[in-house]
């Protein structure tokens, strides 16, 4: 997609000023455009549609350590969705999406807000805000993992200072660990989600602002539900972004508990990995096209939006 | 002067040999990175340098599932390393179907492998259909309890002998402030599956285990036997401590070695932690046959095996490092670093210590040596024992029930 439009644009740009004989040059001025994202597209195709379609095919095989076409039906989907460690993983992508997404959207609008009201150090304070992005989520994972030991980390730190019941260790326990998970998640994403929002505030035009100054509606109630509202796009694209990190979280669970304490902190993505590694290549198969499901969901959503935008710029467009 | 030109004739002859052959890097990948496994593995390294020309290249990969996964990346990428460590079982059987190993058959029937290699159940793990595709280098036997004297001695208690004395001792242990059993649940569990296999195999008794195990009977697995080892594994729970989530074998092993923490179970690679350390057996730990009054020996272990890599120079330094591998002093070199029993009998095991002594007398008693269910069942079964074991340790919402339900759904869909 990405680089038709790029062809698109680029073929566009020397159209203008050419005139007689010019729908040959800019064919001709379009080659090296082509030829530049030919790479591009040759990986785009390679690596994503072939892959895909044969990791659909090996699913359907009862492949091992080496692909092979010995058909098996439905036999992997069956297997996958009858084993417990699949059935947690699921459930808590759903508690971990769910959770993180929306502590990561209040909490990179807040501080979206709060970088509104021209500070001082702006700039410092984004590159605070985004540096968690910059790590890698094994950093970011082991880092928290840290906070979090009952021996090394805040809870020690805390009863040192004197509260000595002080309880502060998420990941020991089955039915925290996920949430200690999703702190570290939402610190790792916050930065992104804010960047973007800041964006969409920064869109919104300033005679909104000076309207609902003069009607006296206060400043919150603005945010709330004057701005937030005419900046749906910023705030898709920032869910969608968190939600395809999502469903793919790997290493964050890799570093912070292996999938423990049990298998309480698994996740489809750490499954598929462990089924291919060892040697149950058609499982892993199986689970890695179930995980493609809700990414293709998530794309035809935002697809459908852009869509529907479209029609409806067309229709001011020709009114 | 008559001596002269015969003299000069070798020397010339071994130079020509000397240069033609030319040197090889033998990679070798491996999951040996405790500090007593270490200093087994550097005995291979040093000796196969020593050895002269060749040199070992050392590829060490934390936890054996990973590096195994390596192994096979690399294999699948057409990029193999020339050796890699394995478990003797069913780990690398597609890697012999596929034809990528070195048939090492004639430096085994030149060295007579068969008649040296003991027990059976190693042999046949690499003596497979009448070629041998892998050198056996250890027995390592899981029939072990590891504990602290100090710890027992603090609760005026004698080390127990047996699972039921254990249990009766925990309590005061726990009174005493000391962890009762250390257990770790790194790696997806393998600590926790391998202990639970431990009580198994002492209590459903060898012939039981393997008609579950080996014939796949789910009559059997659905068995009182088979409930009554998820119930003592369930009590054995409350006497771990929080810290075990996550919790690597050799920190493990460590609780144990500073009196922290009682008892352990786990293979006798442990023994290489305590010797590290500084222990004495019999004076600082106690190594608990079995732990049962009737202990098994199972014939873990490790193996390697060498991948075809179309060079002669590199082929005739992989025989040489499989050849090195079995050598009688070798053998006691290296199993004396890692706390296994020698592949062979006729190794001088001078230096062996009292829990060494006592593997080899059960190794020598062949009602006691059994076989590793990892030799009937492949890694994907092993696995999902594993997340089956670790959930029911972790989770305390996993009923007994559900937990042999799971059980014996998984030995009727093995394979």
């Amino acid at each position: 997609m990405a680089d038709i439009a790029a062809a698109r644009a680029a073929g566009a740009k020397p159209g203008v000023g050419g005139r007689g004989g010019g729908l040959r040059r800019r064919r001709l001025q379009l080659i090296p455009s082509i030829i530049s994202t030919l790479p591009m597209a040759a990986t785009a195709i390679g690596v994503f549609i072939i892959c895909i379609i044969f990791t659909i095919i090996w699913s359907f095989t009862n492949s091992k350590l080496f692909p092979t076409f010995n058909f098996v039906g439905l036999d992997q989907y069956e297997r996958l969705w009858a084993t417990p460690k699949w059935q947690v993983s699921v459930s808590n992508v759903w508690v971990f999406g769910v959770v993180s997404m929306a502590g990561n959207l209040v909490f990179g609008y807040l501080l979206a807000v709060f970088m509104d009201q021209r500070i001082r150090q702006e700039d410092l304070f984004r590159t605070i805000f985004l540096y968690p992005v910059a790590l890698s989520g094994v950093v970011t994972g082991l880092v928290w993992q840290w906070m979090m030991d009952p021996n090394l980390g805040i809870q020690e730190a805390v009863r040192n200072m004197g509260w000595t019941n002080f309880q502060f260790a998420p990941l020991v326990q089955p039915e925290t660990a996920l949430y200690g998970m999703v702190v570290a998640g939402i610190w790792g994403g916050v930065g992104v989600t804010m960047a973007i929002l800041l964006a969409g505030l920064r869109g919104v035009d300033t005679e909104v602002w000076k309207a609902a100054k003069v009607d006296g509606i206060p400043a919150w109630r603005t945010y709330l539900f004057i701005a937030l509202p005419m900046m749906k796009g910023a705030v898709i694209t920032a869910v969608i972004l968190q939600a395809v990190g999502v469903i793919r979280v790997f290493d964050l669970v890799i570093a912070m508990t292996g999938g423990g304490p049990g298998i309480a902190t698994q996740m489809p993505a750490v499954y598929v990995v462990q089924a291919i590694n060892t040697r149950a290549v058609g499982q892993g198969m199986a689970a890695a096209t179930m995980m493609l499901l809700p990414v293709a969901l998530i794309i035809a959503v935002q697809f459908v939006f852009r869509w529907r935008a479209k029609l409806r710029a067309e229709r001011l467009a020709t009114r | 002067m008559k001596k002269f030109l015969p003299v000069v004739a070798t020397m010339a002859a071994a130079m020509l040999a000397t240069t033609a052959v030319r040197a090889a890097d033998v990679e070798v990948i491996h999951w040996w990175t405790s500090g007593g496994e270490q200093a087994a593995v550097t005995v291979f390294a040093n000796e196969f340098d020593a050895l002269g020309g060749d040199k070992w290249i050392d590829t060490a990969i934390a936890l054996g599932e990973t590096a195994r996964a390596a192994v096979m990346q690399r294999a699948l990428g057409g990029d193999p390393p020339e050796a890699a460590q394995f478990n003797p079982g069913r780990q690398y059987e597609e890697l012999i179907a596929a034809g990528l190993l070195l048939d090492l058959t004639p430096l085994a029937e030149a060295e007579g492998w068969s008649d040296i290699v003991r027990p059976d159940t190693i042999e046949s793990s690499c003596h497979i259909d009448g070629k041998w595709w892998c050198v056996p280098v250890n027995i390592h036997s899981w029939q072990w309890g590891w504990a602290s004297i100090p710890a027992f001695e603090k609760v005026g208690l004698a080390v127990p002998k047996n699972m039921d004395e254990f249990i009766a001792a925990a309590p005061k242990l726990k009174e005493a402030g000391i962890i009762p059993f250390a257990v770790g649940g790194d790696g997806g569990g393998w600590q926790i599956s391998g202990m639970a296999g431990v009580l198994q195999l002492n209590m459903l008794g060898v012939e039981l285990r393997d008609k579950i195990f080996r014939d796949l009977d789910t009559a059997a697995a659905a068995g009182p036997e088979v409930t009554k080892v998820f119930e003592t594994v369930r009590s054995l729970q409350q006497y771990s401590d929080d810290g075990s989530v996550g919790r690597n074998w050799n920190d493990t092993t460590n609780l144990v070695i500073t009196d922290a923490a009682a008892f352990q179970i786990m293979g006798d690679w442990a023994r290489g932690e305590f010797s590290v350390a500084g222990e004495q057996p019999g004076v600082d730990y106690e190594c608990v046959a079995g732990p049962a009054d009737k202990p098994y020996l199972n014939t873990g272990g490790d193996i390697f095996v060498f991948f075809k890599q179309n060079d002669p120079d590199v082929e005739r330094a992989q025989l040489k490092l499989a050849s090195m591998m079995i050598n009688p002093r070798v053998q006691a070199l290296f199993n004396n670093a890692k706390g296994s029993l020698p592949v062979r009998d006729d190794v001088d095991m001078s230096l062996a210590d009292a829990c060494m002594k006592k593997g080899l007398a059960l190794l020598a008693d062949p009602a006691t040596v059994v076989a590793d269910v990892g030799q009937y069942r492949t890694e994907d079964f092993n696995i999902q024992m594993n997340d089956l074991w670790t959930d029911f340790w972790f989770n305390p919402e996993t009923t007994v029930e559900q937990a042999q339900a799971r059980f014996v759904d998984l030995i009727a869909n093995a394979d």
